[in-house]
């Protein structure tokens, strides 16, 4: 279509080209704007325009991820634990890197460099695969471990070698304080208290079953998530009544103790709340979605770079690697919030 | 088609965009990666309720450089700016619309009907 304008330069002879160089009609200038600089601020405008609407997008899930932080610290504070800050730090650091060379590659097509620009959007484009196989490796550990959404929570499902509280009286001084604490040999409990022994040793050792709030009832009810939190395994277990109930303000909600327990390769700390399926229903969606943005900015820079070897773009036309990659940033920007929110928290 | 004889013979001041320098962009990758190393190793430190604020305040600041330079939105059309920040205050009031109704009503909320949020009121606010 481009070129087809270039063919009939007579049917631009009206327009006045704001073009100051004095050359005739640019290829790449399609013929409803005055010019290449116009067409170009254009271009941006839109862009920006939409990653506005991305913004707002995202906003939403980062106002629910508040709302469920704000109303259920002791969640996030327990499951974050889950997540593997290593993976987390080097997936931020291959976007952080593949965000340079995307803006590197803009500057080489600004400035004509067109193998340079190819080699770097492939190289972009490296860092989104990188990204995506690193958050493959981290959800499919977390299929296998059953850290999942809704229902399908069920940190059980990974079996005894991984079991919930497996290796309670193996680890530390904490795990053995809170052992005895909630009353040793009481069979089935000593299965799930373990998730709670580690709910600081000190507190555990005063409280025995620390986190035996009301609502322990409910869940009582549902031996397929064994280990919901000390308090299941407490009312389950018969605790004499001077220890069952406590005042809230004992419940041991700060993930401070000493030493935690160690549960497929995840270590503990702190008795486990109620509904910790949220955090990973809000983990999955945010990262997600943020993946599936990856994935399309990966088919943008793929595109781009088919369109960088062919030599589409030049000094005075790079407005699809420029849009490309700004689209690409964003990508990095939400990922560098969503990084210390779900990863980092204390 | 691309490299006719037009393309290459204005350098620098054609006008179409702004070109920010290799070196500045790889210096603001660096400090990119200096920051993300202190907002992993902040965690260490126990500031309580700080903790959380300053690993926004480091994830604000990376994301203006990225922003600013990776985006070149410091050099850009300042409408783009006015758009951008524009939906940034849109999602803060958002979040903090709905957030303030979490915070003033949690003390009032029914026991029963969200039980962790009464205990956590009562555990954090002695």
């Amino acid at each position: 279509m481009q070129m087809a304008d270039a063919a009939h330069p007579i049917s631009h002879a009206a327009v006045p080209h704001g073009d100051a160089h004095g050359h005739g009609h640019h290829p790449n200038l399609e013929h409803h704007f005055d010019s290449l600089t116009q067409q170009f601020d254009a271009g941006k405008l839109g862009m920006w325009l939409f990653l506005a609407t991305e913004v707002l997008l995202f906003g939403g899930l980062f106002c629910a991820y508040a709302i469920f932080r704000r109303n259920h610290p002791e969640v996030f504070m327990y499951a974050h634990q889950y997540l593997d800050t290593t993976w987390g730090a080097i997936n931020t650091v291959v976007l952080l890197v593949s965000s340079f060379t995307m803006a590197w590659a803009v500057t080489a097509s600004q400035r004509g460099q067109r193998n340079l620009t190819s080699l770097l959007l492939a190289l972009t484009f490296l860092g989104g695969v990188g990204f995506m196989v690193i958050k493959a490796i981290e959800y499919q550990h977390k299929f296998h471990d059953g850290l999942m959404w809704g229902t399908h929570y069920d940190p059980s499902k990974h079996g005894h070698g991984h079991g919930e509280g497996h290796g309670a009286a193996a680890h530390g001084a904490a795990a053995a304080a809170g052992h005895a604490a909630a009353g040793d040999g009481r069979g089935g409990a000593a299965e799930s208290h373990a998730a709670g022994a580690a709910a600081s040793a000190g507190a555990a050792g005063d409280h025995g079953a620390s986190a035996a709030h009301p609502e322990a009832t409910t869940s009582v009810h549902a031996p397929e998530t064994p280990g919901q939190g000390a308090s299941a395994a407490a009312a389950d277990a018969d605790v004499p009544p001077e220890r069952a109930p406590l005042e809230p303000s004992q419940v041991a909600l700060a993930p401070s103790g000493p030493a935690g327990l160690h549960v497929g390769g995840h270590d503990l700390h702190g008795p486990r709340p109620d509904n910790v399926h949220w955090f990973f229903g809000v983990y999955f969606t945010m990262t997600g979605l943020h993946g599936l943005h990856v994935l399309a900015g990966m088919a943008v820079i793929g595109w781009l770079f088919v369109r960088s070897v062919r030599g589409d773009f030049s000094a005075d036309y790079f407005t699809p690697v420029d849009l490309g990659g700004l689209y690409w940033h964003l990508v990095d920007l939400i990922w560098i919030f969503l990084f210390p929110l779900l990863y980092l928290i204390h | 088609m691309s490299h006719g004889s037009h393309s290459s013979g204005h350098a620098g001041g054609h006008g179409v965009g702004h070109i920010v320098p290799v070196g500045l962009q790889f210096g603001i990758l660096m400090l990119l990666l200096v920051l993300t190393y202190i907002t992993v190793a902040a965690r260490w430190i126990d500031l309580g309720p700080l903790n959380i604020w300053i690993a926004m305040l480091i994830a604000t600041i990376k994301a203006a450089f990225v922003v600013l330079y990776f985006m070149h939105l410091r050099y850009d059309r300042p409408f783009n700016s006015i758009i951008f920040i524009g939906s940034l205050l849109f999602v803060a009031l958002f979040v903090c619309l709905a957030l303030a109704d979490t915070v003033t009503n949690k003390p009032r909320m029914w026991t029963g009907l969200a039980p962790a949020v009464a205990e956590t009121q009562k555990h954090s606010d002695p």
